[in-house]
């Protein structure tokens, strides 16, 4: 096996490993702990793939920024407790059906489905050179106007944190 | 040699010296401040105390382990290993100084020249957050998650403004390696001429990140006895304390090699060609004043500590969001503007 099919194997096994504990963890903050592990191994795959840029911003947005706010929200709402609420029996029996549904869907959509080897043309395509002209050139109108969709979400956060909205 | 080896030797080395240098930083910081409150200081153990840090070091780690009853004792220990590794960790893409060739080999004194250097040091000091988060969290005390989060939000709204900043700097040197930042500025001039109101910014957010006066609002004896790490005793104390003074020292590295020329200094080349200096001698200089400028700015860390007094709470967020965040982004614009008009977009 050569080293990168072992960090492959061992990322791979990392985020499905922590991704499970977050959903069965019971205290939240260990979740939210594991969820920033599974973002780590991702992250690692990113590199792996030869996209250093996005694992850098995967790294600060999302466990650097994103999960720092959901442990704010989950300290402050002091949800620190294992205060699980037990679900009752029927919801417990409606939620394994609808997620075998799932599973039954994903398997048939799997199936037919070719596992071919990709090999990247060039390994320079995920840098930040290559990544910053095809945003600026090709897809510059689209970049600029995702732009304001975040102008949006800035201004009314802003709106909802003035006390008084007269 | 083989490359591996040559790294892990640096590995190596800069790990010790970030730990030597954070070791007589405490040392420097009691020093500095008796001759700034005209006192003599400590002086008594070694000649003129010299070996104070060791008894520090000593006392610390013999200080009985106290783990709270009711904390989360293994969220107790890891707050204080995040802290000091993701501390450790930013030095890996810092420059220390020229190529040194031995043989036919060319040897960087720099860990791994990363093309996302900038972005990289980023990423860490998002990560440091969670060393105080999860630390004040873990005690199970209200102080210490009160004074976590103080801590966290300060260091998450001066990450901003610093961003903005840097952003200004990799607009004009074009490239986010801090080796060829600092290979620039060789050729050209040092940043500081370019990016006067980008230096400001940064080196004030640096120290709001590094939670250093005055912004070391996290710990505030009379509100908050001793802010997130009240609870923490013996050595786990002494890894929070440590990783504030090893931020101080790779911060200033960061900070010198954006604005101030990296390991390069003025007439270089000209003295070299005038004494007939190697090119590895003249690299062996570099990094004596690499970290003479290091030390310059640990100095300033300092200076500043024991001058102005700290803010208030409500200052320092209106000064991160208010004031530093709309001039880093002006300091943009008027970059992109003179950059334009220079014809050099």
């Amino acid at each position: 096996m050569s080293i990168t099919l072992i960090i492959f194997w061992f990322l791979s096994f990392l985020a499905l490993i922590s991704a499970a504990i977050v959903v069965f963890a019971k205290n939240p903050v260990h979740s939210v702990l594991f969820l920033i592990i599974t973002f780590f191994a991702i992250a690692g795959h990113y590199l792996l793939l030869s996209a250093q840029f996005l694992a850098a911003v995967h790294i600060i947005v999302y466990a650097g920024a994103i999960m720092v706010l959901f442990l704010y929200v989950i300290m402050m709402l002091n949800l620190n407790k294992e205060t699980e609420p037990h679900k009752k029996p029927l919801i417990k029996f409606i939620a394994v059906i609808a997620a075998g549904l799932l599973m039954l869907t994903l398997v048939a959509a799997f199936k037919g489905a070719e596992i071919t080897v990709v090999t990247a043309a060039d390994p320079s395509i995920g840098s930040v050179e290559t990544l910053g002209k095809v945003l600026f050139k090709e897809f510059l109108l689209p970049f600029e106007v995702s732009s304001i969709l975040f102008l949006a979400a800035m201004v009314g956060a802003v709106y909802l944190s003035k006390k008084d909205l007269n | 040699m083989e490359p591996l080896l040559i790294k892990v030797i640096i590995v190596i080395v800069l790990f010790v010296i970030t730990l030597l240098v954070a070791l007589y930083a405490t040392f420097a910081e009691r020093k500095v401040s008796a001759i700034m409150q005209d006192r003599i200081g400590p002086n008594r153990a070694g000649p003129f105390g010299l070996l104070q840090p060791l008894a520090d070091g000593v006392k610390m780690i013999m200080k009985e382990e106290l783990i709270p009853a009711l904390a989360n004792k293994w969220l107790f220990i890891i707050g204080p290993c995040i802290a000091l590794l993701t501390a450790l960790m930013t030095g890996a893409v810092v420059p220390w100084g020229g190529p040194i060739k031995i043989g036919d080999q060319v040897i960087t004194l720099q860990v791994a020249d990363l093309n996302i250097g900038i972005l990289y040091i980023f990423g860490v000091v998002s990560m440091g957050v969670y060393g105080i988060m999860i630390g004040g969290w873990a005690s199970n005390n209200k102080f210490s998650l009160i004074g976590a989060i103080r801590a966290s939000s300060q260091m998450i709204s001066y990450e901003i403004a610093m961003g903005l900043a840097i952003i200004a700097l990799v607009m004009t040197t074009g490239t986010l390696s801090l080796n060829e930042i600092v290979l620039q500025q060789d050729e050209g001039w040092a940043n500081i001429v370019i990016q006067p109101l980008g230096f400001l910014i940064f080196i004030i957010c640096a120290f709001a990140e590094t939670n250093r006066a005055p912004f070391d609002l996290p710990e505030c004896e009379t509100e908050l006895v001793g802010g997130y790490h009240t609870e923490y005793s013996s050595m786990k104390l002494g890894f929070y304390l440590f990783a504030e003074y090893i931020n101080m020292f790779i911060s200033s590295a960061v900070i010198v090699c954006f604005y101030f020329g990296g390991y390069n200094f003025p007439f270089q080349h000209e003295l070299a060609e005038l004494l007939g200096l190697s090119s590895n001698a003249l690299s062996i200089i570099q990094t004596v004043f690499m970290f003479g400028k290091v030390f310059f700015f640990i100095f300033f860390f300092m200076w500043v500590r024991w001058t102005i007094p700290r803010f208030r709470y409500d200052q320092l967020m209106t000064l991160g969001w208010k004031v530093l965040l709309p001039l880093a982004l002006a300091n943009i614009f008027v970059t992109g503007l003179v950059m334009w008009g220079m014809g050099k977009i």
